[in-house]
């Protein structure tokens, strides 16, 4: 029994997901090997051969993996897939564009977003927007799965000294073309691993409110962001939104400033270690999964709070 | 070109589910349901292709039981041209529906499917990728705008850093994300009209698909409870606690 993951990274560098599916992988046991495919991408397998818990990196490096295109890069894990009982991906966008091509392909049903491995073919994974966890077990060969990364404490970025082992790079599919990226700019934290999150709602009332939140992220080290709301009004770029059809989010702290708390929401933050509410309206649910609550002006509270820290 | 859009009737996005106390699944017996949010999108999307004069039909596909035809019947009074519903009391999972929806699109012929990114119920997001794999078809998932020209499509993605923007040789699927578009309401006159527009029923026995699961349901639970949290009077006792209880800052 062997697991392959599959890495996240932009060619240069290894992401952070990419551990906390590393450490899913161990808990169900046997060797972990991680795929890396991309172009120019040998430091992204030197970074994956050093985590803890790897035991053989293979790289295929070729321009048509460049960019992470669904079609070449399923093609690439299903050339090296026969030798595997597991293949993981981190559930990301981009992991989550590729492993039901993948699953598909070898003609095994896939596991969205895991959050527990109970043994080598069962699997916890939440289902309505986080509101019931299922538990679920894979009766085919070869298990295709998402890991959702809160679920899973990363492993160690050091400490390994696994073998980069060049595999073949499949051709282009000629299916699809690569033409761009916009790519939002941030000094801040990623969102999605931050240690404190600072999100905003539509209590803001404007992006330009918005940036009251600015200089209590500073404060805390935190990373900004957004209900599904602040989103749609332009308060905030749609990669800062939490919730179902956003980021999932378990920080340290989360912040929810003038965020009523609808279910989609909740679904993205709820396992927070400590959650902190400020908002007027006191019925607002968000008191309801809140650990500590203010009711009161977020105007008011917020300058107040960022010059008491 | 003809465009073939999917849909799913699942419970409604307000509805807060409850686990049912055998722990078998969840309590789904007396919900409200609706069309899956991301696949009202997903029409609207096909409509909207029509209107422009790049879609000449625009075909809705839904796979369930019998009052899953009510959601076909949403999807035809926002405008799709006609319906198919693949009827079966199965429970189905992302496979099972992808060769479904694999062996309509056979018979069918579009230029191009687009799906909803995920339903809200399994919250899965596996479908559209899968029925792109069965097909030998590109994808693009999460789009947040499609621009059709000739033989291609331009597709904006919504990624985790940012945007991304595709370009994809047609025939090809589509995964529709939130900001895509605002779906219409539906009128009380289309919904009249949408009546009379025809429905195939088919089969997975006819279409020879096994729509039986691969995955195994062993138990269902609510998650953990949150501990009951508590309200503070103001910002110092707000920082005493994070500070001295909590110890998270």
């Amino acid at each position: 029994m062997t697991t392959l993951v599959i890495a996240e990274h932009d060619n240069a560098q290894l992401k952070g997901a990419t551990l906390n599916a590393v450490a899913a992988a161990a808990k169900i046991g046997g060797d972990v090997h991680v795929l890396v495919a991309g172009a120019n991408a040998r430091a992204v397998a030197d970074q994956a051969a050093a985590a803890a818990g790897v035991a053989k990196v293979l790289l295929a490096d070729a321009p048509q993996l460049a960019d992470g295109l669904a079609e070449n890069v399923a093609a690439q894990v299903l050339a090296v897939a026969s030798n595997y009982s597991h293949i993981l991906f981190p559930a990301t966008a981009s992991g989550k564009n590729v492993a039901p091509r993948v699953a598909a392909k070898l003609d095994v049903a896939q596991i969205s977003d895991i959050i527990g491995v109970e043994s080598a073919d069962t699997f916890l994974r939440p289902i309505y927007a986080g509101n019931a966890i299922a538990t679920v077990q894979s009766a085919d060969a070869v298990k295709v799965i998402t890991v959702r990364t809160t679920g899973f404490d990363a492993v160690a970025a050091q400490g390994g000294s696994a073998a980069v082992e060049d595999v073949a790079a499949v051709a282009d599919s000629g299916l699809s073309t690569f033409v761009g990226r916009e790519v939002a700019k941030s000094d801040r934290p990623e969102l999605a691993g931050a240690r404190v999150v600072v999100s905003g709602g539509r209590g803001l009332g404007s992006a330009e409110n918005f940036k009251i939140l600015d200089p209590l992220a500073d404060k805390l080290g935190a990373a900004l962001g957004a209900s599904r709301a602040a989103v749609d009004a332009g308060y905030a770029p749609n990669d800062w939104q939490v919730g179902q059809t956003g980021k999932i989010v378990a920080p340290q702290l989360y912040v929810a400033v003038g965020i009523s708390g609808a279910i989609q929401h909740l679904a993205g933050m709820k396992d927070s270690k400590v959650i902190v509410a400020i908002n007027k309206d006191a019925e607002a649910p968000i008191f309801g999964v809140a650990d500590y609550g203010l009711v009161g002006d977020l105007f008011q509270v917020v300058p107040e709070l960022t010059s008491a820290l | 070109m003809k465009v073939l859009t999917a849909v799913k009737r699942v419970v409604d996005y307000n509805v807060k589910v409850r686990v049912k106390a055998d722990q078998s699944d969840v309590d789904i017996g007396n919900v409200k349901m609706s069309m899956n949010p991301f696949d009202e999108i997903a029409v609207e999307a096909a409509v909207r292709l029509k209107e422009q004069g790049a879609a000449a039909e625009v075909v809705a596909v839904t796979c369930g039981a019998a009052a899953s035809q009510e959601t076909l019947r949403t999807a035809l009074a926002i405008g799709a041209d006609r319906g198919v519903l693949v009827q079966t009391d199965a429970s189905l999972q992302p496979l099972a529906v992808a060769k479904l929806l694999c062996a309509v699109v056979q018979r069918e012929q579009p230029a191009l499917v687009i799906l909803g990114k995920q339903a809200i119920d399994d919250d899965a997001c596996q479908t559209g990728q899968m029925l792109a794999a069965l097909l030998g078809w590109p994808q693009a998932t999460n789009a947040s705008a499609i621009g059709i020209d000739g033989g291609m499509a331009r597709v904006t993605r919504e990624v985790d850093g940012g945007l991304e923007v595709l370009e994809l040789v047609l025939p090809a699927i589509i995964t529709a994300d939130l900001r895509l578009n605002e779906p219409r309401y539906v009128t009380l006159p289309n919904i009249m009209k949408a009546k009379k527009k025809p429905v195939d029923v088919l089969t997975p026995e006819a279409l020879g698909v096994d729509p039986g699961s691969r995955l195994e349901t062993l138990r269902v639970e609510e998650p953990a409870a949150r501990a009951p949290g508590i309200k503070v009077a103001d910002v110092a006792a707000l920082i005493d606690k994070l500070k001295n209880e909590a110890k998270v800052i």
